[in-house]
């Protein structure tokens, strides 16, 4: 029986004991699991064989954690190039699900579990709930889609398995969202942050005290969201926001989670090894400097992923937490690299926009950012859904309103734009998610 | 003496004006006066209805966004010099007038302004001293 780090006292939830294992103990368990996937990957994935091969690499070179930097990186593509199976490192008689993306553009990438997999996927999500204090008795509306997206069924399983109700209610229909959350006495919520704030406008129509009801925690992931987001939902409800991160390359929804401390999701790295890379040259960056998050899979026997480049940019945050968990944390992701654009020069991220309009007194973080090119000259319009907060019967406030938000924007990204007010839920939404940009500058 | 007014934000695009038209009728709800101020970048539809209650309810489930705001209606000879009089009677108290459109119908040789005030209770005060007719709700909804 391994010793733990510390005095773990009350509330502490079973469950979350390999979250507190002793740093020591931890490295090895990794260094451990870590040669078994290389190993592993190596036999069974041509894909893997071939890349490590033409780096004169064999799966003995892994003498330490700290080799892992020499291993070839995955990226989204490689999983699009061997679509559907080309990465399964199990025959398919031992794949028991599989899930896809919703692939957007082109081929979605798929990816497989073995029921290890799912067991290894129930026991992290278990951990995500546990971890911000939820325990069986609990009651909790499952928001994300259930379907081929990992979301729906992976907080699924992890909910049922720690013991609390679950409401597989899935994603849309709002009316009946509120109305459930109202009579079921839902204590929990999973969705996507920008679904809960159309959740509480909706409430708000509908004379719903989302305040009064007995919710605690809301626990949302699936797209990047800042702290003004998550201020606004814990001044307009009663629940705490909770971060939960993960992606279906690597396992679904469960790779991090923040406790109760609220200060960034801490991985749960026995299972996924972080590290962090330089976005241009794919170089280590030490603690705490922000760079790509490269995840690699310690134990998925379906599907090995070794130093899956995820696009999320953030920072191992090197000081230990309050809440005494040795697994380290990562600070929230608010931008992806692949999310940036670049317009007159300036490189932009869908985030900088969010923070400046939700410094504006009643906005709502809904907002779509369309890029155009008129005359060869690249235009941006920030479109913004108004709320009754913010609306006014005289054209003045409306346009002062309407200039302070192209000057917070300005202040924030340097750019003078066209800001735009729409009439609300009149912006694309798919899966509860805002799409945040659309470029139509079509520069082919 | 004051009077509700419903403002519905509408987008500068064509058609957007027949959504929350559309709602009313359907509702059966009368639109007795409107006025639409409108920018390159936006609108705003402004009624007087009876029901202003059941209106903005209805509006609002429908997904427009809706105000109410204090009016103030006031006869007017329909004569040269019939707004100069109330504008004039304002003047010194520096009350702000935002926005003002005139009633469809006339009542007994009189015209009928919709004012938007700053300061709506100061000005119907101010006018009914001056002699002016304040028009309530009852005066209209009774027609």
């Amino acid at each position: 029986m391994i010793q733990l780090a510390t005095n773990l006292g009350e509330g502490f939830h079973p469950a979350s004991a390999p979250d507190f294992i002793p740093l020591q103990h931890l490295r090895n368990l990794q260094f451990r699991r870590l040669k078994a996937i290389v190993q592993r990957a190596y036999e069974k994935v041509p894909l893997y064989r071939a890349r490590m091969q033409s780096k004169g690499l064999t799966p003995d070179d892994i003498r330490s954690l700290d080799d892992i930097v020499h291993l070839p990186f995955t990226e989204k593509n490689d999983l699009r190039d061997t679509y559907p199976f080309g990465m399964f490192a199990s025959p398919m008689n031992e794949i028991v699900r599989v899930h896809a993306s919703s692939g957007t553009t082109g081929k979605p990438i798929v990816v497989g579990y073995t029921k290890e997999d799912i067991q290894v996927w129930v026991n992290v999500m278990v951990r995500s709930f546990a971890a911000c204090g939820l325990h069986e008795g609990d009651v909790i509306q499952n928001a994300y889609g259930y379907g081929l997206f990992t979301g729906g069924l992976g907080a699924h399983y992890g909910a049922e398995a720690l013991g609390a109700t679950v409401i597989p209610i899935s994603g849309g229909n709002t009316y009946r969202q509120i109305m459930i959350m109202k009579d079921f006495g839902v204590t929990a919520i999973c969705c996507t942050p920008s679904y809960f704030l159309h959740l509480l406008d909706q409430a708000a129509e509908m004379g719903v005290d989302i305040k009064k009801l007995p919710l605690r925690a809301g626990i949302f992931g699936a797209e990047p969201w800042t702290d003004e987001m998550r201020k606004r939902m814990e001044r307009e409800s009663p629940l705490k926001a909770y971060d939960i991160y993960g992606l279906s390359e690597i396992i679904g929804p469960g790779v991090a989670m923040e406790c109760k401390c609220q200060c960034g999701p801490h991985i749960f790295e026995d299972y996924f090894y972080p590290e962090i890379v330089d976005i241009q040259t794919g170089k280590p960056c030490p603690d705490g400097v922000e760079g790509e998050l490269v995840l690699t899979t310690l134990s998925k026997l379906a599907m090995p992923m070794i130093r899956y480049r995820t696009h999320d940019i953030t920072a191992l945050i090197p000081e230990p937490c309050e809440c005494g968990r040795t697994i380290r944390r990562i600070k929230r992701i608010s931008r992806r690299s692949d999310d940036m654009f670049i317009i007159r020069g300036v490189n932009v991220y869908p985030s900088q926009i969010e923070t400046a309009l939700l410094t504006v007194e009643g906005t709502l973080p809904h907002y779509q950012i369309i890029l155009k090119r008129e005359k060869d000259l690249d235009q941006m319009e920030v479109q913004v859904e108004v709320t009754p907060e913010i609306f006014s019967d005289t054209v003045g406030s409306m346009e002062y309103l309407r200039q302070k938000i192209v000057k917070v924007i300005e202040n924030t990204i340097g750019l003078r734009v066209d800001v735009k007010l729409v009439q609300p839920k009149t912006l694309q939404r798919s899966e509860g998610k805002l799409r945040r940009v659309i470029d139509m500058r079509n520069l082919k | 003496m004051k009077i509700k007014q419903l403002s519905v934000f509408l987008e500068n695009e064509p058609g957007t004006l027949l959504k929350p038209c559309r709602i009313l009728a359907d509702s059966g709800i009368n639109i007795l006066t409107l006025a639409l101020a409108d920018t390159k970048e936006f609108g705003i539809l402004r009624i007087i209805v009876k029901d202003w209650q059941t209106a903005k309810k209805i509006l609002e489930q429908n997904g427009c966004v809706v105000k109410e705001t204090d009016v103030v209606a006031i006869e007017v000879e329909d004569r040269p010099g019939g707004l100069l009089n109330i504008l004039q009677a304002l003047e010194p108290k520096k009350i702000n007038l935002e926005y003002m459109y005139a009633f469809a119908y006339k009542k007994g040789g009189k015209a009928v302004l919709v004012l938007r005030f700053d300061k709506p209770d100061e000005a119907i005060q101010i006018l009914q001293t001056k002699g002016f007719n304040v028009v309530g709700d009852l005066e209209f909804f009774t027609e």
